[in-house]
Formats: C-alpha cells, structure tokens, sequence
C-alpha cells in the first residue's frame, strides 16, 4: 500500500451569509449590479448554489438563472444563464464579465426590459466560508477512501467545488493530493473530470468514491 | 436536558463533527442572548434549546430577560407592530420610557461577554450603554415595510450595533452595519416536532375529536387574514367535489377583533360541513400540533402575507408534502414540485391538492423529500453553527 508523501486534511465549512442591500427588479438592474457587486457576491450566486441547492435540485445551476425563471418570468434569459459553467472561467472577473454580457446581448434583442412583476426582486448577498478540519490526517487511499465517505457533505464543496475556484480550473484539493502525494496521476485526471457542473455533492462523493474503489481494487 | 449527541439521531451525518470543530475555535468565549421574554414564540422556544447546547460546547452562554412596567411593554409591541408596517400611534413620551426603562435593565443585566445577541425590539436601545464587547441586533420580522418614523428612530440605535442578523436579506432595510443572514429553525426533539408512535398520534386526534377516516387536510396557523384560512375553506370546497376528504384548521386567534371574526367565520363555515374541523388551540399545544401534522395527508399553509414562520418545514419534517403560499419564507421552504407547490390562488391550491391526491406515490416522494431538505436547512444543528460562525466572524 502506498504511503503519501504528505497527509491530507479533509475540511468541512460553514456558510455565513450576508446581505448587500443591493436589489435588482428587472433585467437590466441585474446587469448593472454584476457589474459592480464584489467578486465574492458573482462566487456566492455562482458557486456557492452547488452548497445551498444541490442536495435537491440542479435546475438551474446558479441564482441569476433561478430568478429569470422563477420570478421574472424570462425563460430565455434563465436558458442561457443556467449553462454558465463556473469551472470554465480562470477567474472570478472573467465569470463576471460572461454574466454581463449575456444579459446584455439578451437585452439588445429586446425592445423592453424584463422586470419581476408578481416575483421577488433579485437580492445580492455575499458569504464568509468558515472552514475546520474534520478528522484525522489521512495517508493512503484506503484512509482517503474511508474519511471521504464519512465527511460532511460541505468537505465535497470545499475539496471539490471551492477549491477550483481557490487553485485555477480543473484542479481540485482531492486531485492534486492524489498526483502529488501519492502519485496516481491517472486517478487525478479521473478524479478531475468529473462533471461537477451537473451533479449533486452526494453524486460527486458517491463517482469520487467510485473511481477510489476502482483503483483500490487494481492495487491489490 | 438535552445534550448534542441526542441530536445525531437526527442531524444530517457530519454536521455534529462539524458543530463540535467550530465550538473548538471559540472554546471559553462568552455570549450572552437578550430577549423581551422567557416564554411564547419561536425566538424563545429557539434559545431554550440552543442556550445550553452551546454551553455544553464550551461556549460560555447566558441568557437574560428585560423587565419593565406595562408601558414598557406596550411600546416595544407597538412599535414592533410599526416595525412590521402596521399603523400603531407612538408618542415622543412613551418612545423616551421605553428607552429609560432599558437604560435601567442596562445596570441590572449581566452583558459582560464576548458577544450580546439582542434580540428583536424590547431590548433593542440596551446598545446605548453598550461595553467593548461585540453587540449584535437579531431580528426575527419583516421590517421591509416599516413605518418610516418608527423606522427612523429604531435605525438610530441599530446603527449602533457591529451587525444585525435577518431571517431573509429582504426582510431588512438599508443600515450603516453589516447585515447577515439566518434562517429560523425547529428543534426536531422537542414536544412539537419529536417522534409519535401511531398510537399516540391517534390519542391526541380523539382527544381534539377528529376522525381519522378520511384523508386529512390540515393547516396549522393562527386565525388571521394573513393566514388566509377562509381561502383554505375555498380550497377545500374545491377538493371536495372530487374527492371525500376532511379539512382541519388548527391554531390561535388571540383577542383582535379581526381575528375573533375569521374565527368566527370559519366556525360558521364549520357548522354548515361536518368535514370541516376548526381547533382553537392555547399556544402550548405542542403535542396536538405535533400529532395533527403527522396524521395529514396534505398540509397547507397558504399564507398571503407573513414573517418567516415555519409552518411548512413543521410538515415537512413530518413527512408531509406543503401546498403553500409565496409569501415570506415559504420559497425558501418549498422547493416546486420537489417538496410541494407554491400557489397564488383557492384554484390553484386545489388543483395541486387534486393533482397529489390522485398520486399518492408523489406524496410520499415529496414527503421523503421534504423531511431530508428541513434536515438539511431547517434544524436546530444548522442554527447552532450559524451562532458559532458568527461568534468566530466578530469576535475574531
């Protein structure tokens, strides 16, 4: 059995969340305040759906697609939000500037502005992520197995989801301790393509679970 | 009492792990809850269970009670109701007495702690003679639609806060503090939300003296327009030229005459269909409640207007699908056509009454559903780590 070079740490977290007094009532409300809301409010509403939302329903994949669909009533806007992968973007500037301009193309196209007529006005927030460690170290991939099928369901969102907005795309605390410390590239590169984009944290532990038992299996 | 581990038979797996990790983070810190009282409502029935939990976990937790005379109280009501956007008349005189009267319960109150939570608006001035320590304003209502003077004389105080805590970022208004978010929660071991066995379930029906006949439709909520019982008279109607069901209405009126009067009207509504139950229940009819949620069917709780009351995660804890309203914090309750429906009109309701009646396995799917997003969003647990965040965030 393979021992790594380091221990990892799983960390669960708590979300602590505040309002920006910062609303949006039609669309092009929305699109002004994208610009100017801070990063972490875009990380929040992009992001940070996957921990609030996901156990349930992926119907559409961030907060900006919900309210067009559920309170302006604009299914077209919501369409094109919803497939906005956050994993795609190097950065949170360059989510952003996406959401921008696809409202704004959106709104180029129309001869008047969409806006919440018996809905909820868009309501900005941002959060603090507090994180702890949960467990003991774990230094080889039977532990690993075994601590990651235990943990909380927010250690999912921080190694798997905050973790490659924290690192760059597609690098996950999960994949890069499985390259680096134990040296199984190929199961990091495996580990790495799973599509987080339209699975539940359940679903991504259960496919990472998965994968680990496979490659368990090969070792013996 | 109840300690944390009692709570691992419920809490979703790992969040105990989690609570006890946070706890380690601020271990010997002090926080001290104030309230306007000891008894009645959710914000007491919250701190009753999350006061020594968070003891047990270390965290140096009290919790006191302003006092006053009767014109004490009576002003922090009113302008409570103003605060809530209702018109209340306040004179200059009983504002100033409200605000002498805490400035007295300022020297009798142990507030020497790490963190003070005061909580909604009888205590709310204490901030005046606040120390060095952090100082925090919970508010558990809506004040979105808040009279603007009433407003503006409370908002001087709240400014002199480090934060105030909303049950939605919609229910607050603009302030010079940070404004954080907390969703309110239910203990799921306390009397009104514990486990019953069938046969305690059927007791506590006989003893309310409702037959378990017929598929049940309950709505649990106090007697007000707000709470639109006679929309769900309507509704029921509606259902039952299709199907044999029984309408239970359940809850409290209290003294407004408006109230007196919705109760009034359902009774009549009652006496002409023997299908239509109304319980005037006292406030502490935890296990009645409890009972009645577990032997619906359905649960409605089609509200046109109200704070963040819990009624539809309550059912849903218990299994129950929700047919609900849009109004306060029932869309953070009620996922569509996961956990229930969301409805604007009587024939909307009933027709998603109609729709679940007529697939009884989609009642047990969103029932399964139900119970596990309340585990998730709902519970005491999430609350306790909602308090410890903060304490770690402003008392770091």
């Amino acid at each position: 059995m393979r021992v790594a070079s380091f221990p990892f740490v799983f960390h669960g977290c708590v979300e602590l969340r505040q309002a920006l007094d910062k609303q949006a009532r039609d669309e092009r409300e929305l699109m002004d305040r994208l610009e100017e809301v801070p990063k972490e409010s875009i990380f929040y509403h992009t992001h940070g759906y996957f921990l609030r939302h996901r156990p349930f329903t992926t119907a559409y994949g961030n907060d900006f697609a919900r309210w067009a669909a559920v309170e302006v009533r604009d299914l077209e806007l919501a369409e094109r939000l919803a497939v906005v992968d956050p994993f795609e973007f190097a950065d949170l500037e360059q989510l952003r500037e996406e959401l921008v301009t696809i409202v704004h193309d959106h709104l180029r196209r129309l001869t008047w502005v969409p806006r919440v007529e018996f809905g909820q006005p868009f309501h900005f927030q941002q959060s603090h992520i507090i994180e702890v460690p949960l467990g003991a170290p774990v230094t080889t991939l039977a532990e690993f197995r075994q601590g990651l099928a235990a943990v909380d369901a927010s250690a999912i969102y921080v190694h798997m989801v905050e973790a490659r907005a924290r690192r760059g795309r597609g690098v996950s605390d999960f994949g890069a301790w499985l390259r680096e410390a134990l040296g199984l590239g190929e199961l990091a590169d495996r580990v790495e393509r799973i599509d987080l984009y339209m699975a539940s944290l359940e679903r991504v532990r259960a496919r990472v679970l998965s994968l680990v038992d496979q490659a368990l299996d090969e070792e013996l | 009492m109840l300690r944390l581990d009692d709570y691992a038979q419920v809490a979703p797996p790992g969040v105990l792990d989690i609570v006890r990790r946070l706890a380690e983070r601020v271990q010997g810190r002090r926080m001290v809850h104030v309230s306007g009282g000891r008894f009645g409502g959710g914000v007491a029935e919250t701190l009753r269970a999350l006061v020594p939990l968070l003891g047990e976990l270390g965290v140096e937790t009290t919790w006191e009670i302003t006092g006053g005379d009767p014109a004490f109280y009576a002003t922090a009501r009113a302008l409570e109701a103003a605060l809530g956007g209702a018109e209340r008349v306040l004179t200059d005189e009983a504002l100033a007495h409200w605000v002498d009267m805490n400035r007295l319960n300022a020297k009798k109150l142990a507030l020497d702690a790490d963190l003070v939570v005061v909580h909604d608006v009888a205590p709310a001035t204490l901030v005046a003679q606040r120390t060095d320590a952090r100082w925090l304003w919970h508010g558990h209502f809506d004040a979105s639609r808040a009279q603007r003077r009433a407003w503006a004389f409370f908002r001087q105080f709240l400014n002199q806060y480090d934060g105030a805590v909303f049950p939605l970022p919609e229910f607050g208004r603009r302030l010079g503090i940070p404004q954080y978010v907390i969703y309110p929660s239910i203990d799921p071991l306390s009397e009104k939300h514990r486990e019953l066995t069938p046969r305690e379930v059927t007791a506590a029906l006989a003893g309310l003296g409702v037959a378990q006949d017929k598929p049940l439709l309950v709505q649990v909520g106090p007697f007000t327009r707000d709470h639109d019982p006679l929309g769900v008279v309507n509704t029921y109607r509606l259902v039952k030229k299709h199907y044999d069901v029984r309408l239970v209405l359940a809850g409290t009126a209290g003294d407004e005459p408006e109230n007196r009067e919705v109760l009034a009207d359902l009774r009549e509504a009652a006496a002409r269909d023997p299908d239509i139950v109304v319980l005037e229940l006292p406030p502490d009819a935890h296990l009645q409640i409890n009972a009645l949620q577990r032997a619906a069917t359905l649960v409605l709780q089609k509200s046109v207007r109200e704070g963040f009351g819990l009624g539809a995660a309550e059912a849903m804890w218990k299994g129950k699908p929700v047919v609900g309203g849009f109004a306060g914090g029932l869309a953070q309750q009620i996922i569509p056509d996961v956990t229930g429906y969301a409805v604007r009109s009587v024939e909307g309701a009933a027709f998603r009454i109609r729709h679940l009646l007529n697939n009884p396995e989609l009642i047990a799917r969103m029932g399964a559903a139900g119970r596990e997003h309340v585990r998730r969003t709902f519970l005491l647990t999430r609350h306790l780590t909602d308090y410890l965040a903060l304490l770690i965030h402003l008392t770091r």
